[in-house]
This record gives C-alpha cells, sequence and structure tokens, in this order.
C-alpha cells in the first residue's frame, strides 16, 4: 500500500488578530488533504508577516504572536513561529517556505538517527512536503502586477504546493485558469471547499472592536482577554 | 439626577440547538449590542431555552444531550445561561407559551425585593456551583440597580424563524400575534431587505413592526448546525465552529451519526400534528 506523503501547513499573513476563521482554515485544508488519501498533514504552522511590511493597522508582531499561541493553546497539531515576525524587514513568502523548508527536513534528519521509537519500514520515509496554506482570497493576488515576483509563484507552486480554501465571492478555479503558471501546476494546487461559509474578517473583528461592540466566538475567549488587557484596537485610524 | 428610563430586557431563544454552535452564541452577542446601542434598553439576561424531545424533529438527539451541550458553550458567560423548563415539559410547548413562562417568572422574583432567594428555581435540578456564582453577581446587580418595572422577555431568532410564520400550518394566527405583540422579536438578518419586505407583506408583522427589531449580521457565518452534523458524519472537523468543550463532548460521546440523523424520520412535526389535531375536533 503506498504510503501517505506528509505534509506541513505554513499560513502566511497578518494574523491582526487571528480569528476562528484562521483556525479553520487549518482544519478544512487538513480534512481536504486527508480525504485525497494521498497526505497526511503532520503539522500546521502560522507565520505572522513582520512589522515592516507596512500594513494599515498593524500591531505590533509581538502582540500578534502572543495572540496566535494563545488561540493555538488548545490546538494539538499547529503553532506559531515569530521567525518571519523577528527579522529585521520583510521576508518574502517564498523564503518564509524555504526557511520552514529546509527546518523541516533538518528536524527529521535528527529524528532518523539513533531513534528507535519509530514504525519500521522497509523504504526510507517520504520527504516531507512543506504546502502554503491561504484562502482563495490570496491566489486572487497573484495577479496584481507587481505584488508577486513571477519566479516565486513558480517556485511556489512548484517546490511547494498550495492549499487554498474557498472564500465567498472568489473563484479559485478562474484565477488558475487566468494563469499560466498557476495552470501548469494546477496538480499542485489543492482547492478546498469550506462547507459552512464563515467570513471572520479581521478588518470587521478590529472595527468592532474600535467601536465597542463584542466579538465573542468569533475568535478564542484567550485571545480577546489578550487584546482587553493590552488595549489593541481600542480605537479606529490609530497612527 | 435622573433615573434610567431603560427598559430592562431579557433575550430567550427556543430552538433545537442540535448542536449549539458559535453562530448560536453570536445571536446573543449581536442581539445585545444592538439594543443596548438604542439607549432604549438594558439587556439584562439571556436564555437558551432547548425544545423538548417532543418536537419529533428530524435528527433531534435527546434534550439532556442538547442541555448539556448548551451549558458547556455558556459556562463562561456572564449573562448567557440555559433554562431547562421547556425542554423538561413532556408535551411539545408553543414558543408563545415559553415566553410567557419566563415573563411570569421574572414578574413573580420582581415583586420579592427581598432577594431571599436564588432569582432562578430550578427544581429538581442540582444548581453546578458556577451558576449559583452567577445567580450572586446578578443577584448583587439587582441590587444595585435603579429599575422601573419589570424586565422584559423578547424573543431572539434568526431569519429564518421570522419567515417560518409564513409556513402553513405551523404557527397558529394568535400566537403569533402573541409573540410580537405582548413580548417582540430581536431578528439577526443578513437580508435586512427580505426580512423587512416578509414584515411589510404580514398585516400581523406590521401591525407591530416598532416590536420587531432587525439586526443586520454583517459577517456571515453560516454554522448551522445541519452543517454540523453533516460534517461529522463526515469525519470532518467542526473545530472552532462550536466551543472547545462542546465539540469534546460530542466526540466522548459519539453523538451524531447516519443513526442519530433517522430519528423521528416520518413522523411528523409536534405543532404540525397539534394543528391537525385541532382543525379535526
Amino acid at each position: 500500500m503506498k504510503s501517505r506523503i506528509p505534509v506541513v501547513l505554513l499560513a502566511c499573513g497578518s494574523f491582526n488578530p487571528i480569528t476562528n476563521m484562521h483556525l479553520r482554515l487549518f482544519e478544512v485544508a487538513r480534512d481536504h488533504l486527508h480525504q485525497t488519501g494521498r497526505y497526511q498533514v503532520i503539522g500546521g504552522i502560522i507565520s505572522p508577516v513582520n512589522d515592516n511590511y507596512g500594513k494599515k493597522d498593524l500591531v505590533a508582531a509581538r502582540h500578534r504572536v502572543a495572540m496566535a499561541r494563545l488561540a493555538l493553546q488548545t490546538s494539538d497539531w499547529i503553532q506559531v513561529d515569530p521567525w518571519e515576525s523577528e527579522q529585521v524587514q520583510w521576508t518574502e513568502t517564498v523564503k518564509v517556505l524555504r526557511h520552514h523548508h529546509s527546518k523541516l527536513l533538518r528536524s527529521l534528519s535528527r529524528k532518523e538517527g539513533p531513534d528507535q521509537g519509530k514504525v519500521d519500514s522497509p523504504a526510507p520515509a517520504a520527504v516531507p512536503e512543506l504546502k502554503l496554506l491561504c484562502g482563495a482570497d490570496v491566489l486572487k493576488t497573484f495577479q496584481t502586477p507587481n505584488l508577486w515576483k513571477d519566479t516565486h509563484i513558480q517556485e511556489i507552486v512548484e517546490k511547494f504546493g498550495l492549499v487554498c480554501v474557498d472564500r465567498a465571492g472568489h473563484d479559485p478555479k478562474g484565477y488558475i485558469l487566468g494563469s499560466p503558471i498557476l495552470q501548469r501546476y494546477q496538480d499542485n494546487i489543492h482547492l478546498a471547499r469550506e462547507p459552512v461559509q464563515n467570513e471572520i474578517s479581521a478588518t470587521y473583528i478590529r472595527r468592532a472592536l474600535g467601536q465597542g461592540q463584542s466579538v465573542k466566538y468569533l475568535l478564542p475567549d484567550a485571545v480577546i482577554a489578550y487584546i482587553k488587557e493590552h488595549d489593541l484596537y481600542a480605537s479606529l485610524g490609530e497612527e | 439626577m435622573e433615573n434610567s428610563e431603560k427598559t430592562e430586557v431579557v433575550l430567550l431563544a427556543c430552538g433545537s440547538f442540535n448542536p449549539i454552535t458559535n453562530m448560536h452564541l453570536r445571536l446573543f452577542e449581536l442581539a445585545k449590542d444592538y439594543m443596548n446601542g438604542t439607549g432604549k434598553y438594558e439587556v439584562i439576561k439571556g436564555i437558551i431555552s432547548p425544545v423538548g424531545d417532543a418536537y419529533k424533529k428530524k435528527g433531534l438527539i435527546s434534550a439532556h444531550h442538547r442541555v448539556t451541550m448548551a451549558e458547556l458553550a455558556t459556562e463562561n458567560s456572564e449573562w448567557l445561561e440555559v433554562d431547562t423548563w421547556e425542554s423538561r415539559q413532556q408535551d411539545w410547548v408553543e414558543t408563545a407559551s415559553v415566553l410567557r413562562h419566563h415573563q411570569e417568572k421574572l414578574e413573580a422574583s420582581s415583586c420579592d425585593h427581598q432577594q431571599d432567594s436564588p432569582v432562578l428555581e430550578r427544581p429538581g435540578r442540582k444548581r453546578k456551583w458556577a451558576e449559583q456564582r452567577q445567580d450572586f453577581s446578578q443577584k448583587k446587580s439587582l441590587e444595585q440597580r435603579k429599575t422601573k418595572g419589570v424586565p422584559k422577555v423578547k424573543l431572539l431568532c434568526g431569519a429564518d424563524f421570522l419567515e417560518s410564520f409564513g409556513v402553513p400550518n405551523l404557527w397558529k394566527g394568535e400566537d403569533i400575534t402573541k409573540i410580537v405583540g405582548d413580548y417582540g422579536l430581536i431578528c439577526i438578518t443578513r437580508a435586512g431587505n427580505d426580512a423587512q419586505k416578509f414584515i411589510y407583506e404580514s398585516d400581523v408583522l406590521w401591525k407591530h413592526q416598532n416590536n420587531i427589531h432587525l439586526v443586520n449580521e454583517w459577517i456571515t457565518n453560516d454554522i448551522s448546525s445541519t452543517k454540523i452534523r453533516r460534517a461529522l458524519r463526515r469525519g470532518q472537523s467542526i473545530r472552532y465552529l462550536v466551543p472547545d468543550l462542546v465539540q469534546e463532548y460530542i466526540e466522548k460521546h459519539s453523538l451524531y451519526s447516519s443513526e442519530s440523523e433517522e430519528r423521528n424520520v416520518g413522523v411528523i412535526l409536534a405543532p404540525l400534528q397539534r394543528k391537525t389535531a385541532e382543525a379535526d375536533t
């Protein structure tokens, strides 16, 4: 029986703040890959973007990382990794992928040493793959002129692979058809359907918080508590 | 010094809660923000009243589980609680009667200014320490509050509920009148225009439109219990769609399978059954 390819999912983004929808992306993507019969998802990584990305209303990385950590307290397979946020400047997504992929391979080669705890298998374990996890809106941004380098897009879909989760108002199949690079590597682009339309945008969350409205049940309680404690997103249009 | 002229409101949500989801809980938060934001109301409590098993809806699992899950979901809420009166009745109880029950309960406890006994009594049911602590803090705040009049119970619902008024034989005309006339409705909807149109096209709803509050839900939050049950049957994750404690409870007790979904198949829904029975007499 063919063994499944181990996969780690990496999500890059502002996570400003992290929401239940972000967390759902991982669950939906994992279910989808498992259902193909070809993959075994062994981990998930949330990589909050660097402060120098320059996006409006971005609160300090240490807060965004802390909130993600709180949100993931109860997850047994997803973790937050602050590497990207700790770099001196903004890091292109493909470089974040390369970093985490080599880290993954290094940690595995260390494990395959003296460790006898693993199940014996005649063949060497399949090389784990690191795939970029994103919503369909990100796939669309590949079309935006000058936002992505073509060589990077190619490396992302050719060398790593994409797991793209449905989002209302988007047409991921259409985006793929409209791009020669994406079309060529479409077998490495997995489109996962989220059956439960769940449009909890972080933008909405920030606005609600700015207006003193409740965001309970849209993000984990621990994250809400953190936001209140540190007075984040308290007013709109902060400098 | 001006006394607050705000009307105190208790939000009551009736439904299957099969299972309760983050969307149900959001309805309460949205309604509270909206009502408090009008400056005319102060929402003091939210009550989740799961329907009894006698409702006979397809796929409805036992009230015991549905109540427990709702309690787990509201464990860390300061103002939401679960009431089991409706679910403990032997026969299905019409929504208007549930509203009346809770309004009368509020009126009874409001007369008792001494506050010697806990505000909510649930005879025959062991009260968890968490509830007693919650009642204590409620007790304190009730004493502190300068209030005028008894708090009013209002029915909290989604747009599908409002539109169910149009389903033949599902509702008695007089019950609809009671619900919107005597109590009031707070309806959370994404399609505000459709809901307004529905109200416009109904004489009863139109007459009591001041008692029907439409609240816009800007986030599409389509976490229906039906989809949750479907996901569970297919071995898909429901994490982050329901509170963690609810998800763990479902997993621990293996609720919701193809078998459970087949419950009450072929059985007529209680309100329809009653309507037919009354028509025959």
